[in-house]
């Protein structure tokens, strides 16, 4: 290809598509985590509606959201972030219950807070679970992120869209190879930190 | 004036029919080791966890050096109680030397205070803190680990120790030697200890009184001597006589 920066551009764009999405998402998942440890009921409901807004398919949920938010990244942001909540939720509940209960009822019994139990003893133990849930939720952003072109997000997602229209084929090869690179590279690096926890 | 007073306690669980504790009332002097005895689900572990509120009781008071508990915020009680459990519950990803601080860390204790606390307490629990105090748990033996249990429990020097049956998981040798030990400790910090356990020679061991306990009730509290030689009821008597079948046992043997 001639134009490096015809494809950079995107590929950056893409790449801070998923960072936004992703600081965001573990802000949102933080808070949703710690009033679902306070309930199994509340974790449920959670955990079923976010499962529901999760089968939605990708396109529709976007094409819902352009008379609310726009075309645009803002929509592509609000929907990738809606996708990683199951994602993280999931992960981190499950992660932090599984916690051995004698521990945790040992630190209870010598006089910690419930926050403290959770964040020196649950967070610490589950840290594999957490991490799991993060890098499952920023592969899947990327994946899902190349669809967020159709909305005008940019990202990656240009390159196949322009390419498919146009059947120019450097263009969709372009988009697929860099657009699953990314998904297959970013997952080996974080699997590899994850095993390393 | 009893440094722990029971007054008609009584507990209820949601998924039971009978009480789990049923009307119990005692009184514990300063500095006494009691132990309490009976079998699982007759409601010695949860008579000791409502002493430090990880239950509430449904009816009655439980008076800690003339407070009433209810009153008191719950993790100020725990911090003033040493918990021990069966199955010891020590932090993994945590070294023994910060098991044993980790209040003292949340509380702020500056880092020589709580390294010197720390290996004062190794010592005391019979572990060389130079070779102790930077393992893992996972290293230890378990009846090491009880060791650390209880050094844990003993960090912030609290009037009254709550053991849940320690030694239950221990093997017997080493339970022998940690109980000559528990009584080592006892002698020398004058503190109150409350010992459940199922085991009646560990009881009338360690207790210079035992609380006889079966379905909730509170059937004897009195010194080991007096619960052998007047059982206040059946129950306690054919205790008794099952602890006597096993000691002829051994001396037929002889």
């Amino acid at each position: 290809m001639e134009h490096p920066d015809k494809v950079l551009g995107p590929l950056l764009e893409h790449i801070q598509l998923v960072l936004i999405t992703l600081v965001i998402s573990l802000v949102i998942a933080s808070i949703l985590t710690v009033i679902c440890m306070q309930s199994e009921k509340v974790s449920g409901v959670m955990n079923n509606l976010f499962s529901v807004i999760y089968s939605i398919p990708s396109l529709a949920l976007f094409a819902l959201l352009i008379p609310i938010s726009g075309l645009g990244r803002t929509s592509a942001i609000i929907v990738l972030t809606l996708y990683n909540q199951y994602l993280l939720l999931r992960n981190f509940t499950t992660g932090l219950r599984e916690v051995d209960p004698v521990v945790c009822e040992a630190a209870k019994g010598i006089g910690m807070t419930d926050m403290q139990i959770l964040t020196k003893i649950r967070i610490p133990l589950a840290r594999k679970a957490i991490f799991a849930g993060i890098r499952l939720a920023v592969v899947s952003t990327i994946g899902i992120g190349t669809i967020a072109a159709s909305i005008n997000a940019g990202g990656l997602g240009t390159l196949l869209f322009e390419g498919l229209r146009t059947m120019n084929i450097p263009k969709i090869l372009w988009g697929s190879v860099l657009s699953a690179g990314l998904a297959i590279l970013i997952n080996r690096v974080l699997k590899l930190v994850e095993d390393r926890l | 004036m009893p440094i722990i007073e029971y007054d008609n306690v009584c507990k209820k669980f949601d998924n039971s029919t009978g009480l789990a504790v049923d009307h119990v009332s005692a009184q514990i002097e300063p500095g006494e080791f009691i132990t309490i005895l009976g079998s699982s689900g007759c409601g010695k572990t949860t008579l000791l966890k409502l002493t430090n509120r990880l239950y509430d009781p449904d009816g009655g008071r439980i008076i800690l050096e003339g407070e009433d508990i209810a009153q008191k915020d719950p993790v100020q009680l725990r911090r003033g109680l040493g918990y021990v459990i069966q199955q010891v519950g020590l932090f993994p990803h945590m070294t023994i030397k910060e098991n044993i601080t980790i209040i003292p860390a949340l509380m702020k204790w500056d880092k020589d205070r709580m390294a010197a606390r720390a290996d004062e307490l190794l010592t005391l629990v019979g572990l060389e803190p130079s070779e102790f105090r930077d393992r893992y748990p996972h290293q230890l033996s378990g009846g090491q680990q009880q060791r650390i249990g209880l050094a844990r429990a003993l960090v912030l020097d609290p009037d009254i120790m709550l053991l849940d049956e320690p030694f239950g998981a221990i093997d017997a040798i080493t339970r022998l030697h940690l109980q000559n030990e528990l009584q080592r400790i006892h002698a020398g910090l004058g503190k109150t200890f409350l010992f459940v356990t199922h085991d009646i020679n560990e009881a009338f061991k360690l207790g210079n009184r035992v609380m006889v306990m079966n379905q909730g009730k509170l059937l004897q509290f009195d010194t080991p001597a007096e619960i052998v030689l007047h059982p206040a009821d059946e129950f306690v008597r054919s205790l008794i006589e099952s602890a006597r079948q096993q000691e002829e046992f051994w001396e037929g043997v002889q």
